[in-house]
C-alpha cells in the first residue's frame, strides 16, 4: 500500500504530509505533479491525497481552477474505480469543486482566516475512519479563510442519513456547541466522505498532529485509517 | 535631452548630489539617468545619513558565513553542514497609506531576500507599531495590516511564528510594519548577488513589469503626511501565488549550478538588481528593456528602470547553460526572458527598441561604491531635561494594586494579540513547536535533524526614547533573554532601525546612541549583527516617532529536547525570580499608561548581571532543575507571573517585599529578570545550583487556579484569561 501527494503550484501542505507519512507513519509516498496524468503505478488499495495551500492561487473560488488540471481528471477516474482518495483543507475544497464530493466550502462566517486548534469527533458508522477513530475527540490544528461547510436540505439529510459525515467540530470534551465551531458549518460538519465511503475530505489538518515534536499526534489515527 | 536641477531636486536628489553625477558621469544627466540615481542615492538604497554608524556595530563572529551589507540577507553557520539566512526590513510608508498591500508586500519583499540566496524560508515574524488602538485610524491600520500579512504569508505556506505589537500615540499617523523571515539553506547550495562572466546572459524572471511602485524608494526616504494618499501608485502589489512559484522555481534552478548571480527586485528594480550584482562582480551589463515582460503597453524606459513591480529577480546564467533554466521556470508557468548580457567594461547600458537611453558606471550607483556618503550632526534631545527632572517620589503608591493591575492586563499592548496572531497560518511546515508548548521565543524544528531554531523580535521603543543607549541595549539583551527561556543560544541579530528624520540632530542623537547602545549588547551576547534595514523619515505632523531599533534574533538549540517552556507544569511547585527586585517603575507601562507619565528615565540595566543571570537560565535547562521560564519584561512581575499561570489554569501565590514599593515590586520594569518554577525535590539542587546569583523565592503555583498575593485573594486564573484574551477583539468591536 502506497499513498500519493499531488503537487499543485500553490500547494504548501504537500511537503508536511510526505514528512508525517513518511518520518511519523513509516509509509511510502510518490510526488505527483500536477501536470503529469499518470496514475498506472497506484491500485485501487493505494491512496491518493490532495493536500493543503492554495492550488492555483485561488484568486477564483479557493479548488474551482485545479479540477480541470491533467492530474485531478485522472484522480476522478481513480476515484470512480474505487480507488482511496483523500482531501485536506484546500484538498477538501477542490474534492468539493470536482464533484467527487457534495457540498461546497464557504468564507468563513466570521470573514477572517483562522488557524488554531480545534476539537473534532467522529460519530461512527461503516466507513474506515469511522472504524479507526471510534468516537474519539481527536485535537486537529485548522488553517483556513474559506472553511463553511454549506449544502442544501436534502443533501445534508442524505449526508446524515448515509453517516457520511466523519467529523464534527466539537468541545474539548466531544459536545458539539456552537462555540467550537471555528467557520460557521452547517451542522458543524467538518468532514465528510462520498456515499461510496471511498472519497475522504476534511478541513482540519491531519498532518499538523503527527508529531511527537509537535506534542500532538491526534492525527495519526486518520491517516492510518487511510492506510489499511 | 538633459535633465535640469528643478527635475532632479523634484526627484529627491540635493544640489550637490546632482552636481556629483555630473562629475561621475563627465557630462549633464538625461532624466532616465536622473531617475535611477535619485533612487539608488536615496536613503533607502544608499544608506547615506546611516552607513557611517552602521560600520561601527560588531560585524564579526565565528559563526558568520557572510559579512553583514554584502548580500541581501545575513548567513550563519547553524552546525550540520547548514546555514540560517534571516533578515528583517520594514514596510512603514506603503503600510500608513494602503495597510494591506503594505504590510502583504512587506512579507513579500523579505521573503524574496532570503530565497534569492538559495535558502527557504521556514518561519516569519513581524514587529508592529500603532496609535492608540481607541482611534478609528488605528482600527482600520490594525485590521488592514493583519489581513495584509495574512494573505501573503497563509498563501505563500510560511509560518508567521511571532512577533510583537506595541500601541502608543506618536505611531499615530506614522505606523511601523517590520517584516522578518527566517530561512534555511544547505551549505554550498548558496548564491551570491552577483555577476562576471563577459558574455553570459542576463534573464528577468517572475511576474511582468507594471507601472506599480515607481519611485517607491524616494517615497520611504520622506516625511510621511495627511496628503501621502496622494501618492498611492508608490505602493506595490502584491501576488503571494507568483511568489510561491518563483520561490519553488528558484531553489529548483539553483540545483542546476548554472546561475552565476541572483538577485530579488525590490526597491528600486530593475536599476537596483543591475547595478548591484554588476558593482559587487565588478563587470558591466547590456540591457534591453523592450525585451522585459510589461503588464502594460507604452511604459517608458525610466519607468520600466524604476517600477518596483513584486515577484522579479534578475538570474545571471552561464552561457550555453540558459535551456535548463529556461525549462524549469516553464514547468512553473513563470516568465523567464533575456534581457541582456554581461560586459568586461563595468558600465550599465539600457537600450530602448536599439536606442541608448541610458549609461551609467555600475559602481558609481551604489553603497560603498559611488553613493554620498553624509555625517549628520547630533545634539542631546532637550526633552531629556524632562526625563531627568521625573522623581519616583512625586507618585504614592497606590492603596488597590489589584484595580492597577487589572488596568495593566487590559491594555492592548500587553493583552493577549490572539486576535492577531489566528488569523495567521503558525503551523504550516509543522516545524512551529510552541503551538502546543508556548515559549518566550518562537522554537522551530527542523526536519530530520535533531536541531531547532528560536527566532525573537524585541523592542521597547519606550526605553529607547527615554535613554537611546540603554533602551538600545536592552532591546539587544530582552531578545537574547528570549531566547535563552527558551532553551537556545543566541547566535547573532539582525536590526530594523526605525527612526525620524535624519536631518533632524536630535533625532540623529538618538540614533547614534541607539548603536552604541545595541553594540555594547551585542559584544556582551555574543550576537553579531548579519544585517538589516535603515528606515528614517518616520514622523509627521506630531514629530518623530519613538526611536525603535527593533531587534530580530537568531538561537539555536542543539537539540529540540533542551526546549523551555514559559507554563507553570505543576501545582505545589515553587516560583523563584532570577535576578534582582529593584525600586524602579521608570518607564514602565504601569506609570506610563496608568500614572500618565510620558517623561521618565529608561528601567535599570547592568550587561554584567543580564549575561550573568542568561547564563544560568541556560545552565538550569541543561541540568534539568527547572519546570518553566519567562523573563520579567513589559508589564512588570505580576503580569509574567499571569502569563506563566494562563496556558495550563494554574494559580500562584507570592509574598512581596516591604523593602521596595510595592508598586514597583509588582509592576516596575527594571531587567534582567527571570520567573521560573522547580519541583520541590530539586529545590536544594535549584539553589545550590545559583548560588552565584541573585535570586529570591517568591511563593508556590496552587491547586485551585487561585492567584494570591500577600495571602489576599486576587481572583481565579480562568477569569484573568478570559478577559486578556479578549481585550483586542473587544475594542476593535466598540
Amino acid at each position: 500500500m502506497k499513498f500519493g501527494v499531488i503537487v499543485f503550484p500553490g500547494s504548501n501542505c504537500d511537503r508536511d504530509m510526505l514528512h508525517a507519512l513518511q518520518d511519523d507513519l513509516q509509509q511510502e509516498v510518490i510526488m505527483l505533479w500536477h501536470k503529469d496524468s499518470d496514475l498506472s503505478m497506484f491500485t485501487t488499495d493505494d491512496c491518493i491525497i490532495l493536500p493543503g495551500g492554495f492550488s492555483y492561487g485561488d484568486y477564483l473560488r479557493c479548488g474551482a481552477l485545479a479540477r480541470f488540471s491533467p492530474m485531478m481528471e485522472q484522480v476522478i477516474a481513480f476515484a470512480n474505480r474505487g480507488g482511496k482518495v483523500f482531501g485536506v483543507c484546500n484538498g477538501f475544497q477542490i474534492l468539493c469543486e470536482s464533484g467527487l464530493l457534495p457540498g461546497v466550502l464557504l468564507q468563513n462566517d466570521h470573514q477572517k482566516f483562522v488557524c488554531k486548534n480545534v476539537y473534532i469527533k467522529n460519530e461512527g458508522g461503516d466507513n474506515r475512519i469511522a472504524q479507526k477513530i471510534a468516537q474519539k475527540t481527536l485535537k486537529i490544528p485548522v488553517a483556513h479563510g474559506e472553511g463553511r461547510y454549506f449544502a442544501d436540505d436534502a443533501t445534508i439529510a442524505s449526508l446524515e442519513a448515509n453517516h457520511q459525515v466523519i467529523f464534527r467540530y466539537c468541545d474539548e470534551q466531544g459536545n458539539v456547541t456552537k462555540e467550537s465551531n471555528p467557520n460557521g458549518a452547517i451542522n458543524n460538519i467538518a468532514g465528510i466522505c462520498n456515499s461510496t465511503k471511498n472519497v475522504f475530505g476534511m478541513m482540519p489538518h491531519p498532518e499538523r498532529a503527527c508529531s511527537d515534536a509537535l506534542h500532538n499526534i491526534d492525527g495519526r489515527a486518520i491517516l492510518q485509517a487511510l492506510s489499511n | 535631452m538633459q535633465a535640469t536641477l528643478d527635475q532632479a531636486i523634484k526627484l529627491g536628489l540635493r544640489e550637490e548630489e546632482f552636481e556629483a553625477i555630473k562629475k561621475v558621469l563627465g557630462r549633464t544627466p538625461n532624466f532616465t539617468e536622473t531617475a535611477m540615481y535619485s533612487v539608488m542615492w536615496s536613503e533607502h538604497c544608499s544608506y547615506k545619513n546611516s552607513i557611517k554608524w552602521l560600520k561601527t556595530l560588531p560585524r564579526d563572529g565565528e559563526r558568520l558565513l557572510v559579512k553583514a551589507g554584502e548580500e541581501n540577507a545575513g548567513l550563519v553557520d547553524i552546525g550540520d553542514g547548514m546555514g540560517c539566512v534571516f533578515k528583517i526590513e520594514s514596510h512603514n510608508h506603503p503600510s500608513a497609506i494602503e495597510p494591506f498591500q503594505g504590510a502583504a508586500t512587506g512579507v513579500g519583499g523579505i521573503h524574496r531576500d532570503i530565497f534569492t540566496m538559495g535558502a527557504r524560508p521556514i518561519a516569519s515574524l513581524n514587529s508592529l507599531r500603532f496609535g492608540k488602538l481607541e482611534n478609528p485610524k488605528t482600527k482600520h491600520l490594525l485590521k488592514g495590516v493583519v489581513k495584509g500579512i495574512g494573505h501573503y504569508g497563509n498563501c505563500f505556506g510560511v509560518p508567521t511564528v511571532g512577533g510583537e505589537i506595541y500601541f502608543e500615540d506618536c505611531y499615530q499617523t506614522n505606523p511601523l510594519v517590520n517584516a522578518m523571515s527566517v530561512g534555511i539553506v544547505k551549505a554550498g547550495d548558496t548564491v551570491s548577488a552577483t555577476s562576471y562572466g563577459e558574455g553570459n546572459p542576463v534573464f528577468i524572471v517572475g511576474a511582468a513589469t507594471g507601472k506599480d511602485g515607481i519611485g517607491g524608494a524616494s517615497f520611504a526616504s520622506a516625511d510621511i503626511s495627511e496628503n501621502s494618499a496622494e501618492q498611492l501608485p508608490s505602493v506595490q502589489v502584491g501576488d503571494p501565488f507568483e511568489e510561491k512559484k518563483l520561490l519553488e522555481a528558484c531553489l529548483e534552478a539553483i540545483q542546476t549550478r548554472s546561475i552565476i548571480g541572483m538577485q530579488d527586485m525590490g526597491a528600486a528594480g530593475i536599476t537596483c538588481s543591475t547595478s548591484e550584482m554588476s558593482a559587487k562582480g565588478e563587470h558591466g551589463m547590456i540591457i534591453h528593456l523592450d525585451k522585459v515582460p510589461t503588464r502594460q503597453a507604452n511604459m517608458k524606459a525610466w519607468e520600466m528602470l524604476l517600477s518596483e513591480s513584486q515577484e522579479r529577480m534578475l538570474v545571471v546564467i552561464k552561457k550555453g547553460e540558459e535551456q535548463g533554466i529556461i525549462d524549469i521556470f516553464t514547468k512553473w508557468d513563470i516568465h523567464c526572458v533575456q534581457i541582456g548580457e554581461v560586459t568586461k567594461e563595468p558600465i550599465l547600458k539600457f537600450y530602448m527598441h536599439d536606442e541608448l537611453v541610458a549609461e551609467v558606471p555600475a559602481e558609481s550607483m551604489v553603497l560603498g561604491g559611488g553613493a554620498p556618503v553624509y555625517e549628520r550632526e547630533y545634539t542631546r534631545p532637550a526633552y531629556f531635561d524632562k526625563i531627568e527632572a521625573f522623581d519616583s517620589a512625586s507618585i504614592p503608591v497606590p492603596s488597590d494594586l489589584l484595580g492597577v493591575a487589572k488596568q495593566l492586563a487590559n491594555l492592548p499592548s500587553i493583552a493577549s494579540k490572539r486576535w492577531v496572531y489566528e488569523q495567521y497560518d503558525s503551523m504550516v511546515g509543522i516545524g512551529t513547536t510552541n503551538t502546543n508548548a508556548p515559549s518566550d521565543a518562537s522554537v522551530i524544528r527542523l526536519h530530520n535533524t535533531e536541531k531547532a531554531l528560536a527566532a525573537t523580535t524585541d523592542c521597547n521603543s519606550r526605553y529607547v526614547f527615554a535613554d537611546p543607549y540603554k533602551g538600545g541595549m536592552i532591546a539587544v539583551s530582552e531578545a537574547a533573554r528570549n531566547l535563552v527561556c527558551s532553551g537556545a543560544t543566541p547566535v547573532a541579530i539582525t536590526n530594523c532601525l526605525n527612526f525620524g528624520n535624519p536631518y533632524n540632530p536630535e533625532v540623529y542623537y538618538q540614533f547614534v546612541y541607539a548603536l552604541k547602545g545595541m553594540s555594547d549588547a551585542c559584544l556582551k551576547h555574543g550576537t553579531p549583527v548579519t544585517g538589516g534595514n535603515v528606515s528614517f523619515y518616520n514622523q509627521s505632523e506630531d514629530g518623530p516617532v519613538y526611536p525603535t531599533p527593533t531587534i530580530g534574533m537568531l538561537g539555536v538549540l542543539d537539540s529540540i529536547n533542551d526546549k523551555m517552556t514559559l507554563d507553570f507544569k505543576t501545582t505545589d511547585s515553587l516560583i523563584y525570580m532570577l535576578g534582582t527586585h529593584k525600586d524602579d517603575i521608570h518607564c514602565s507601562d504601569y506609570l506610563h499608561h496608568i500614572c500618565g507619565v510620558t517623561h521618565s528615565p529608561a528601567p535599570s540595566i547592568d550587561l554584567e548581571e543580564e549575561f550573568a543571570v542568561q547564563q544560568k537560565v541556560l545552565s538550569l535547562i541543561k541540568n534539568k532543575l527547572i519546570l518553566s521560564a519567562h523573563d520579567v519584561a513589559d508589564g512588570g512581575l505580576f503580569i509574567t507571573l499571569l502569563e506563566s499561570a494562563m496556558p495550563n489554569g494554574i494559580g500562584f501565590a507570592i509574598q512581596t517585599s516591604d523593602a521596595i514599593r510595592k508598586d514597583a515590586y509588582l509592576f516596575g520594569e527594571a531587567q534582567s529578570r527571570v520567573v521560573v518554577s522547580v519541583a520541590k525535590e530539586h529545590q536544594a539542587a535549584f539553589e545550590a545550583h545559583c548560588a552565584a546569583i541573585a535570586f529570591d523565592l517568591l511563593g508556590t503555583t496552587t491547586a485551585s487556579g487561585a492567584i494570591e498575593i500577600d495571602a489576599a485573594s486576587w481572583g481565579a486564573v480562568a477569569d484573568w484569561k478570559n478577559n486578556y484574551d479578549s481585550v483586542i477583539e473587544n475594542q476593535l468591536a466598540s
